[in-house]
């Protein structure tokens, strides 16, 4: 092994010395299981926290609450578990897996998200039952998808739907490209789009309030700064973060 | 080290099959979502090997036998979807492809056909993860065949056509027949372009491995059951074929 192969893979294990070393005997990883809704806001309170606290490294796991219950429930290594509603957490209560009670930190509702300029021109949820247009919701498993059906039922709309999609985000992104002419997703969603999405409102006779609960899983590999994250997000300065990205109060 | 390397594939399965709720099986595998699903699996799967064969086999010639500049950039292209996460395929396919795509949104005004969030979708990303299999199989078998034997027959007065049905087709016959086995293969498993780029709709894009994917989180025994269903349709299909046809590998 000489000349460029030798070269070759001298740097490849440097790459894996530094991808790997660097996580085997680096700070302290707290894993934090939570919502896809909250991804933006949890990232900046990732930042904010591990400021504070420079010893803790957060890392954050987002998926559907349902695919995170379900890691959990299958022993995942996860400290905190944030879920966009209540059932989740509450069977991870039932399993006996949360350590102390469930706190919510924020609270969400919904909203009809377009494409910029809404080129399908919905005006309200009866749209939602035309079969010519391209409709999608989240899955019935995970919260947003579970409340939006809530919504259509209370709206008497049966609707016309082209795809279910596993998690928020993943709805989110096709109605962006223009892929979908409409979806329902939280409202922090449309705001966290940053104009690549329009929204319109749902009446609020109709709409949902999603309340998010956060909770330190049992046997946590890390329980106090576990416990630190949870009381920073319900802290002044993590609803400051929550607030700036839509969610209400508790 | 050999017995280790068993070991990692078939622990999991033996893991699969320990959680396999027998007593429900006959239930699950007779409701709908389970029937859509295996048939919508087996349709697309083989409709993008035949999309794949036809469109592949001529590529793979194209790499094997043509000098042509930039030879090695297509061939890091076509194998580009081996190493490229599929999500990231999928939503390639979707900015290309999509309504609004850059040739998508051709497609769509002069045809009026929309592929995401359609059967045809799911064939279009089942072509684009599976297809280098085939293609990468064929090119492999034209490149090591000695073109002398071809030579030879056409100096004993055989025409291209000839050659080719007595000589070409013969010799590479097994590599294509094990290339159309592993792009098949690869097409019934894929789950990530699928679900990025048609989407996830019972009896029209959710494929076995999305039916999967949903049931996991409402409903385990069914996932394990289908779980169960694609390793036995998997199984059964590669050591059928690897008895009869397949000793090229």
């Amino acid at each position: 092994m000489t000349g460029r192969s030798g070269r070759a893979w001298r740097t490849l294990i440097l790459l894996l010395v530094l991808v790997f070393g660097t996580t085997a005997c680096g700070s302290d990883e707290l894993v934090v299981s939570a919502a896809a809704s909250l991804t933006d806001a949890f990232s900046e309170i990732e930042s904010a926290f591990e400021f504070s606290n420079p010893d803790v490294d957060v890392v954050l796991n987002f998926g559907g609450s349902s695919t995170l219950r379900e890691q959990i429930l299958e022993g995942a290594p996860v400290d905190v578990f944030a879920s966009a509603n209540s059932s989740n957490m509450d069977q991870l209560v039932a399993a006996g897996l949360v350590d102390g009670q469930p706190e919510v930190f924020a609270r969400n509702s919904l909203q009809i998200a377009v494409p910029v300029d809404n080129p399908a021109g919905i005006t309200g949820l009866e749209d939602f039952a035309r079969e010519e247009l391209l409709i999608g919701l989240c899955a019935e498993t995970v919260p947003c998808g579970e409340f939006a059906r809530t919504v259509l039922e209370r709206a008497t709309v049966a609707p016309a739907l082209d795809t279910i999609e596993p998690d928020v985000r993943a709805l989110l992104t096709k109605i962006a490209a223009g892929e979908l002419d409409a979806g329902i997703t939280y409202v922090t969603d449309v705001a966290s789009a940053g104009g690549a999405v329009d929204g319109i409102e749902i009446p609020q006779s109709l709409n949902v309030v999603a309340a998010y609960p956060i909770a330190v899983v049992m046997d946590a590999s890390h329980p106090a700064a576990a416990a630190a994250f949870v009381e920073f997000v319900l802290s002044v300065e993590g609803r400051a973060i929550l607030d700036s990205y839509g969610f209400s109060s508790p | 080290m050999g017995c280790i390397g068993l070991a990692w594939f078939v622990v999991p399965l033996v893991a699969l099959v320990a959680r396999t709720p027998w007593s429900a099986l006959p239930r699950i595998l007779g409701s709908e979502i389970v029937s859509d699903a295996l048939s919508l699996s087996l349709v697309t799967s083989v409709a993008a090997t035949a999309v794949a064969a036809v469109l592949g086999i001529p590529l793979a010639w194209l790499m094997a036998r043509v000098e042509f500049p930039g030879r090695a950039l297509v061939r890091g292209l076509v194998t580009l979807p081996l190493v490229l996460p599929p999500v990231v395929g999928g939503a390639a396919l979707l900015f290309a492809l999509g309504r609004r795509g850059l040739v998508g949104e051709a497609i769509s005004q002069a045809t009026g056909l929309v592929l995401p969030f359609s059967t045809w979708g799911v064939i279009v990303a089942n072509v684009f993860v599976a297809m280098p299999f085939l293609v990468i199989t064929v090119e492999g078998a034209l490149r090591n065949l000695d073109s002398r034997y071809e030579g030879a027959a056409a100096t004993l007065g055989a025409g291209r056509w000839t050659v080719l049905r007595r000589v070409t087709v013969p010799m590479i016959g097994p590599s294509v027949v094990a290339g159309l086995v592993l792009c098949w293969a690869r097409a019934l498993g894929e789950f990530g372009a699928t679900i990025t780029f048609a989407g996830n709709l019972p009896g029209r894009t959710q494929t076995l491995p999305l039916a999967v994917f949903v049931a996991l989180e409402s409903d385990r025994d069914a996932a394990v059951a289908l779980s169960l269903v694609m390793v036995a349709v998997s199984l059964v299909v590669l050591i059928v074929l690897r008895e009869r046809w397949w000793k090229a590998l």
